[in-house]
């Protein structure tokens, strides 16, 4: 087995409690891993951002702006470090698949902690790509997470063709026109899932779609937060 | 229907073949859309080919030759509907996908220039010089297959290929310079312009402006062979022992295909690896040693230095106390300093307690002439200029300035000589850095080490020899 990033051999270590546990093995080397940099302390409990308060200023400005909240909170992972810009634009836009796995485990376990209670009768809903940015990157990274997730994946959102979030200003992307169009009505809870939170406008986009179409209350579990 | 081929003039199809003709591409590295592209198709212009194939055990990408197991992936695509591989190797350059084709020209090959007089350099060469560049003109006119050029560091390769460029010129031929590393396709290319004035010169690197390779005279890093198929009559590979063409199988597999089924490869050293060397021996592989530099005095021979406790020093972010000892008695104080360590980590943090000693014996006057270099560091491109601007006095580094980086007047103290990192070649490369002008032809290269490597031995040993073998005595 080598390291997914460095692609080094990496020794196993059998232990009883993975042959028991039937856990995932690590794709990342120890010294890959130690460039991971996970959200620990005290976060935003809106938007897993670190904060010292109980809400960050951006949520609390989301609150004002929306009547009715679209978004109940959203769950990130890790932080936006160097290293996971490394990874995150060589799985994502270079298109490097397999890099996905390196989080396969991590993803299962927020999802585990923080939304057990959507197991029952919740759907996780990918964030999607435009039918054109798909065919030129030949996966989506969203519905990568999705799959990885103990519980039942709908596609029911799809996206039309707009220029590139990450080439739009911050004010540009939170007053950019909903992008999304529903395929399906809903009436039972949703989890988004996407790679990345950055202003939260994406996801609430989607989130003010799926609501209108039924959808009592809607979560995002994302991988960092940008 | 064939409106599209049928309008192209004869004068449109030798631009199309210069910039297709020798490249293996993806189709999004192919701009042309989609009509015009199944013509190109239909007419032959551009025949596809697989691009991941399935070898007895193996898989193999067609673009890097990769055979890795784990640099292949599978992937559910969305554009095919189906799962199946994709080569990480490569994947900088853009993903190959097993259900997409490479594109190689099937037109008729274009017509290069062919020159009279296209060097430009006025200068001359040395005695050692003119005759390895003699024999690289011959090995290029009787259509050798391979030549190798052994000179030392410091012998002046750089002018040394200008008679081969001219020759290729000459005869209407291409050819490319690879090299292992971007920082010396940058510093090279100005300076290949300038001897070949007239004569359009393309720099290939990762970032680079230029991304096609319509010129006839290319100068790139062995990495962006990867882009070329049957392209050069004449290859020089710069450095061929060097990372990561040494370390890296799918380098040597681009280069070969790189170059026409009828050309010439040259390779420079200045340490050859075993392989070669056993091929020099058995008279296997053609060759000529430069063993004198071009100012015309010997390679510095390295001094050693036992160090006790150094890796207490060392732990502790200390440099040894026998290379405090050897500072205040160098030979020429005026030397700038190069001083190498095994780890980014050492580099680093060394970097402290070494500047108020510095201060203390007046190597430097403030700590800002001193500074540390490594190869994440994302300011070593503006260090490295500023430390040849004498702007800095003493700069630690690892093995990243080994080679390729030339400063007139430094002395070399290697710490921790015998760390693995210092192999003999390393070893032989980091001393070629001392002595190189002719203003200040000799500088001290000191290593420091706790107990003498094989590699350390056989560096001195080396360098001796070759001492010898240019008629110094040693
Ligand atoms: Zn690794
Ligand atoms: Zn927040
Ligand atoms: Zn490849
Ligand atoms: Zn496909």
């Amino acid at each position: 087995m080598n390291c997914a990033w460095c692609d080094t051999e990496i020794i196993l270590s059998l232990s009883w409690a993975n042959l028991i546990m039937l856990e995932k093995e690590e794709i990342l080397c120890s010294e890959c891993k130690l460039g991971l940099e996970w959200i620990n302390g005290n976060r935003c409990d809106r938007c897993s951002r670190n904060t010292t308060e109980k809400r960050c200023a951006d949520c609390m400005w989301w609150e004002e702006k929306e009547k009715n909240e679209s978004l109940q909170f959203n769950y990130s992972i890790f932080t936006y470090n160097p290293f996971m810009k490394e990874v995150i634009a060589k799985w994502k836009y270079r298109g490097d698949y397999y890099l996905g796995y390196i989080f396969e485990n991590y993803l299962m376990e927020a999802f585990k902690e923080n939304f057990s209670f959507l197991k029952k009768n919740g759907f996780v809903v990918p964030i999607p790509l435009s039918e054109e940015r798909l065919l030129e990157r030949g996966f989506n990274q969203a519905k990568m997470i999705a799959d990885f997730l103990k519980i039942e994946t709908k596609e029911i959102l799809t996206r039309l063709h707009g220029e590139k979030q990450s080439k739009k200003s911050r004010m540009e992307r939170i007053i950019s026109k909903n992008p999304f169009f529903i395929t399906e009505s809903i009436n039972k809870p949703v989890l988004l899932v996407d790679d990345i939170y950055t202003t939260g406008t994406t996801l609430r986009h989607a989130a003010r779609l799926l609501k209108k179409h039924g959808c009592p209350n809607v979560y995002a579990l994302t991988l960092v937060r940008g | 229907m064939n409106t599209i081929v049928e309008t192209i003039t004869p004068t449109q199809l030798e631009n199309l073949s210069r910039i297709f003709s020798g490249r293996i591409l993806l189709r999004r590295e192919i701009p042309l859309n989609e009509p015009t592209f199944q013509q190109f198709l239909d007419n032959q212009y551009l025949i596809p080919q697989k691009s991941i194939i399935k070898k007895l055990l193996a898989h193999q990408c067609m673009r890097c030759g990769n055979e890795k197991k784990s640099l292949f992936a599978k992937i559910p695509c969305s554009i095919c509907n189906k799962t199946h591989l994709y080569c990480r190797k490569c994947i900088q350059m853009g993903r190959v996908m097993e259900c997409e084709p490479l594109y190689t020209w099937g037109g008729e090959p274009p017509n290069w220039s062919t020159y009279k007089q296209p060097c430009t350099w006025d200068g001359t060469l040395t005695q050692g010089q003119l005759q390895a560049s003699n024999h690289m003109v011959q090995a290029i006119r009787s259509g050798e297959k391979e030549y190798l050029i052994w000179a030392v560091c410091g012998a002046g390769k750089t002018e040394m290929i200008f008679p081969a460029i001219t020759e290729t010129l000459q005869q209407g031929k291409r050819i490319c310079i690879a090299t292992p590393r971007a920082d010396v396709v940058r510093e090279l290319y100005p300076r290949l312009q300038k001897a070949f004035e007239e004569v359009p010169v393309q720099a290939l690197y990762g970032g680079s402006e230029t991304k096609d390779a319509t010129a006839q005279l290319i100068i790139a890093t062995t990495h962006q062979l990867l882009r070329f198929q049957h392209a050069f009559d004449v290859v020089i590979v710069d450095e061929i022992d060097a990372f990561p063409f040494h370390a890296d199988p799918s380098l040597p597999y681009s280069a070969n295909r790189a170059k026409k089924q009828d050309s010439t490869m040259i390779y420079l050293t200045a340490t050859p690896r075993k392989d070669h060397q056993k091929r020099i021996a058995k008279k296997t592989l053609p060759h000529t040693f430069v063993p004198v530099r071009f100012h015309g005095h010997p390679l510095p021979v390295p001094k050693t230095k036992i160090c006790f406790s150094l890796k207490k020093d060392l732990d502790e972010y200390r440099l040894p106390k026998a290379f405090y000892n050897w500072l205040p008695k160098r030979e020429n104080s005026k030397r700038q300093l190069l001083i190498f360590v095994p780890t980014i980590k050492l580099a680093e943090k060394m970097k402290d307690s070494l500047a108020s000693i510095l201060k203390k014996e007046k190597v430097i006057s403030s700590e800002a002439m001193l500074t540390s270099v490594h190869a994440e560091d994302v300011d070593r491109e503006e260090k490295v200029i500023q430390f040849r601007q004498k702007k800095i006095t003493v700069m630690i580094t690892t093995t990243i300035l080994e080679r390729g980086v030339t400063f007139p007047s430094v002395d070399v103290a290697i710490v921790d000589a015998g760390h693995s990192v210092f192999d003999e070649a390393a070893l032989v490369q980091i001393a070629g850095r001392a002595g190189r002008s002719a203003d200040d032809p000799i500088g001290e290269v000191i290593f420091f080490h706790d107990g003498k490597t094989e590699a350390m031995e056989r560096a001195i040993a080396s360098i001796k020899k070759m001492n010898k073998r240019g008629g110094f005595e040693t």
